[in-house]
């Protein structure tokens, strides 16, 4: 529980070899965009999972976006409005954009900048009664839509993906900041109109603005694994953190007035499991795996000047798990050997720093944001091929980049906060595995000098092949199981066990105290019987010489309320001795 | 026993002490069993156009409303005279500041209590309790605000009112060396004393309503850095347990 500071940032640099400072461990996420059909299958899954509850009826901790689109909330990469992230000062220090630890208090009693539900959208419900309460009539009954925040009818006009594969269109992609910010670069004519999806989660950053945003210290990020919570105890619900997140991933939950946001599905990854959004993915595109990167170098690199650095910078934060020096520093920084190892397998770790092809969501937010994407290369194949060329020719493809259907520069937006130069080296990276990997199916001879061309070796483009198109579960997500359970060796927990199992816990008969018995609210006094039926069949079973006819009980749980349904009560006395076939079954209660 | 009622001593002996009771033990329970409960509720996301402008109306003039009761109530009138100010100097600023206040804080909560029962969302989401609050919270304030009005016209059309100072302020400071001053506060004028009636009982109120959040306000944000890292919290089965149920946090 104990709160700590980063250890100071922003130590002199003196250029070559720094000793390693303050290692910490995060677990993080890697999207292969490519593979992205757009189902929302992540989306649904972590809704049930998560936010399937009144209040955050319109949140979603996980969305796709079809982009170019305005996204859920619409808008939100609008920093001038919405206030997100960090900005540096002139005097290269890092300030909340939204403003400092000051003006967040003179604020305090109405946030200027939250968006308000309506840029997200109005949750609804339906009249379902309706149908089953209409009166006979001509006309088939229908169930409207009715707001789920004030009960009343509404038409609805948005949701969280209303935009969903229209986004290239037009009118709504007009309306992406990021499009708005490349101006002509970007055509919207028919022929030249371009979609691709976004799943987006909880960044987890490790420079994280809400954090930084919250006044009554709520908001944290895990020191063992680096995932971002929001302490419900503590929160008071000012709602600076929405306006701090740049990703506007932080929610307000409405009924209980406490801020809520992804969880990493932390209770799942600290088992070794991964999220539910990784897990039930139908395109199996999400990759989880451990990052140890030094901790003393976050502040200086997050403020670094240009902004189109930021990406390199954070990249040099990260630290390669298979360097002794780093492994003996993790040891050094409380890091099991287990992380260690995990990182050393790690696909984010390979495809983000080891192959570079992964690249991190609009760094120029300078919050170092943790879940990290492949940019989409498809449609280049077939275009290629339709155009009469080979499609999957290195030159042909490498040609192709800068003619891609999607612009480098749009992706360069969202990425690489501009510059196109680390996208396209992506981008020719996995047209060069394609063409590397077409000849070794073709059973022609290995072409090393295609690997070459794009900086790479032959063994790393079939790695790197391996773990895009082959790597099966245990390979995407490498997930070790939490430490510190145990203070002792900080080691494995030895049983996942429930947690209920405590000493006089529900899990080993007791009600949770030790007196057997909570004083107030649910769980006091005697643990009550689920069904009536119980009781009775219960003292039937045991006093009865023959075997307790099943028959016309009732389950309760499927009970209507309404009537007195047979089998509802035992049967009279008299009428019971005939049941039981008169063997002396009913004993004399 | 001779210069006040048992009414008197009931309202002004005992209450008080009642109402302290309530306070304390509300937030003490409402701190071990409601943490999660304890929130402003906000409904800014619902509406936020009136919301910027009341709120803030609303709550500075309440500030500066709390320290004016706290330089009235708390600081001896020999205090204030000790150092030099003249007494009609004090009142002047005393009443024209505490008007200015009292306006924007009623009218704060005016406009926040109008948009309340207009915006449908906002009002959906209003609880009887919270209605209650608004009723003692709205008394307390037009109380307050109407007595000082009523006063300084007094005043300003050369009449002659009574100095709280010497009624209200001894009385308020006796609660706390638990030797209450009945006998000044039954010689207040009617005004004071119901607006000190309400005032108690938004006190008793405090703990069980919205109004907590007064209580958590994140002055420590000043004084914190701005990332915060937390270790994982730590189950250890059978060892101790937190006095109330580990409970889930959503």
């Amino acid at each position: 529980m104990a709160t700590s500071t980063r250890p100071g940032a922003g130590r002199g640099s003196s250029g070559g070899k720094r000793p390693i400072g303050r290692v910490m461990a995060q677990v993080a996420m890697v999207m292969n965009l490519d593979k992205c059909i757009g189902c929302h299958t992540c989306s649904v899954t972590c809704k049930q999972t998560w936010t399937n509850r009144t209040g955050v009826e319109y949140v979603w901790f996980n969305n796709v976006e079809t982009r170019p689109g305005q996204g859920y909330p619409r808008t939100y990469e609008d920093q001038e409005k919405w206030k997100g992230g960090w900005v540096r000062t002139s005097r290269g220090k890092l300030v909340p954009r939204a403003g400092g630890r000051l003006k967040k208090l003179a604020t305090i009693f109405a946030n200027p900048v939250m968006p308000s539900i309506y840029d997200y959208y109005e949750p609804w419900t339906y009249d379902y009664e309706t149908l089953t309460n209409a009166p006979l009539g001509d006309d088939f009954p229908v169930s409207s839509p009715r707001s789920a925040l004030t009960g009343k009818p509404m038409d609805i006009s948005w949701s969280a993906n209303w935009d969903d594969n229209l986004g290239g269109g037009p009118e709504l992609a007009q309306q992406d900041p990021v499009v708005r910010k490349l101006e002509d670069k970007v055509k919207f004519s028919f022929e030249e109109t371009f979609m691709f999806y976004l799943p987006r989660i909880c960044e987890h950053c490790i420079n994280p603005s809400c954090v930084a945003s919250c006044p009554s210290g709520a908001l944290y990020k895990r020191s063992e694994d680096g995932i971002v919570l929001v302490d419900q105890d503590r929160c008071r619900g000012w709602r600076m953190c929405v306006t701090g997140c740049p990703y506007k991933k932080m929610y307000f939950n409405h009924k209980t007035g406490k801020a809520e946001k992804c969880t990493f599905c932390y209770p799942r990854v600290e088992v070794g499991l991964p999220t539910v959004c990784s897990e039930t993915c139908v395109g199996r595109l999400r990759y989880l795996g451990v990052i140890l990167y030094d901790a003393d170098r976050v502040g200086e690199a997050a403020a670094v000047e240009d902004e189109k650095d930021l990406y390199e910078a954070q990249l040099d934060v990260f630290l390669d798990p298979s360097d002794p020096d780093v492994q003996a520093a993790a040891r050094r920084d409380g890091i099991p050997d287990r992380w260690v190892e995990s990182a050393e397998r790690s696909p984010v770790y390979a495809l983000a720093k080891k192959f570079r092809v992964a690249l991190p969501l609009h760094p120029e937010y300078r919050t170092m944001p943790m879940v990290w994407y492949v940019p989409p290369l498809s449609p280049v194949v077939d275009t290629l091929t339709t155009t009469g060329h080979d499609g999957e020719d290195a030159d042909n493809l490498f040609g192709a980049i800068d003619t891609l259907r999607i612009p480098v520069e749009y992706l360069a937006e969202l990425f690489t906060a501009g510059d196109p130069e680390p996208v396209r080296l992506v981008l020719r990276r996995l047209a060069a595995m394609r063409s590397y990997m077409r000849r070794i199916n073709l059973g022609q001879e290995e072409d090393a000098s295609i690997a070459e061309a794009v900086g790479m070796s032959g063994e790393d483009v079939y790695d790197m092949y391996r773990l895009l198109a082959l790597a099966k579960y245990d390979e995407r997500y490498v997930i070790p199981t939490a430490y510190g359970v145990d203070e002792a060796d900080k080691g494995v927990i030895e049983e996942i066990g429930c947690s209920l199992d405590f000493e006089g816990g529900p899990g080993m008969g007791g009600m949770g105290t030790p007196g057997g018995g909570a004083p107030f609210g649910e769980a006091s006094g005697q643990p009550v019987r689920a069904t009536v039926e119980d009781f009775h069949t219960l003292r039937d079973r045991q006093t009865s010489d023959s075997h307790t006819d099943k028959r016309g009980r009732i389950n309760l749980l499927n009970w209507d309320g309404n009537g007195r349904p047979s089998g509802l009560f035992p049967p009279r006395r008299r009428d019971r001795d005939t049941d039981n076939g008169g063997d002396g079954g009913g004993r004399p209660a | 026993m001779s210069d006040y009622s048992t009414i008197d001593m009931l309202l002004w002996g005992v209450v008080p002490y009642v109402v302290l009771a309530i306070l304390i033990s509300g937030l003490i329970w409402r701190w071990r069993y409601d943490r999660f409960g304890w929130t402003t509720r906000s409904s800014e996301l619902y509406e936020s156009r009136l919301l910027r402008i009341g709120s803030p109306l609303f709550h500075f003039g309440l500030l500066v409303v709390i320290v004016g009761h706290f330089i009235g109530l708390v600081i001896p009138e020999s205090w204030t005279t000790g150092i030099g100010i003249p007494d009609t100097a004090y009142h002047i600023t005393a009443l024209s500041l505490g008007l200015v206040a009292g306006v924007c804080t009623l009218g704060g909560i005016a406009l926040l209590i109008w948009r309340r029962r207009t915006t449908g969302p906002v009002f959906s989401a209003t609880t009887r309790n919270d209605k209650l609050m608004y009723v003692v919270l709205v008394g307390a304030i037009v109380t307050g605000l109407g007595m000082t009005a009523y006063f300084a016209g007094v005043e300003v059309t050369g009449g002659h009112t009574q100095d709280y100072r010497f009624t209200v302020s001894p009385w308020f400071r006796s609660i706390w060396i638990l030797q209450p001053d009945i006998a000044a506060m039954s010689q207040a004028h009617a005004a004071y004393q119901l607006h000190a009636l309400v005032g108690m009982a938004l006190f008793a109120l405090f703990p069980f309503t919205r109004l907590i959040h007064a209580f958590t306000a994140p002055v420590g944000y000043l004084f914190r850095p701005y990332v915060v890292y937390r270790d994982r919290d730590r189950y250890s089965p059978g060892a101790g347990q937190a006095e109330r149920a580990a409970r889930r946090g959503w």
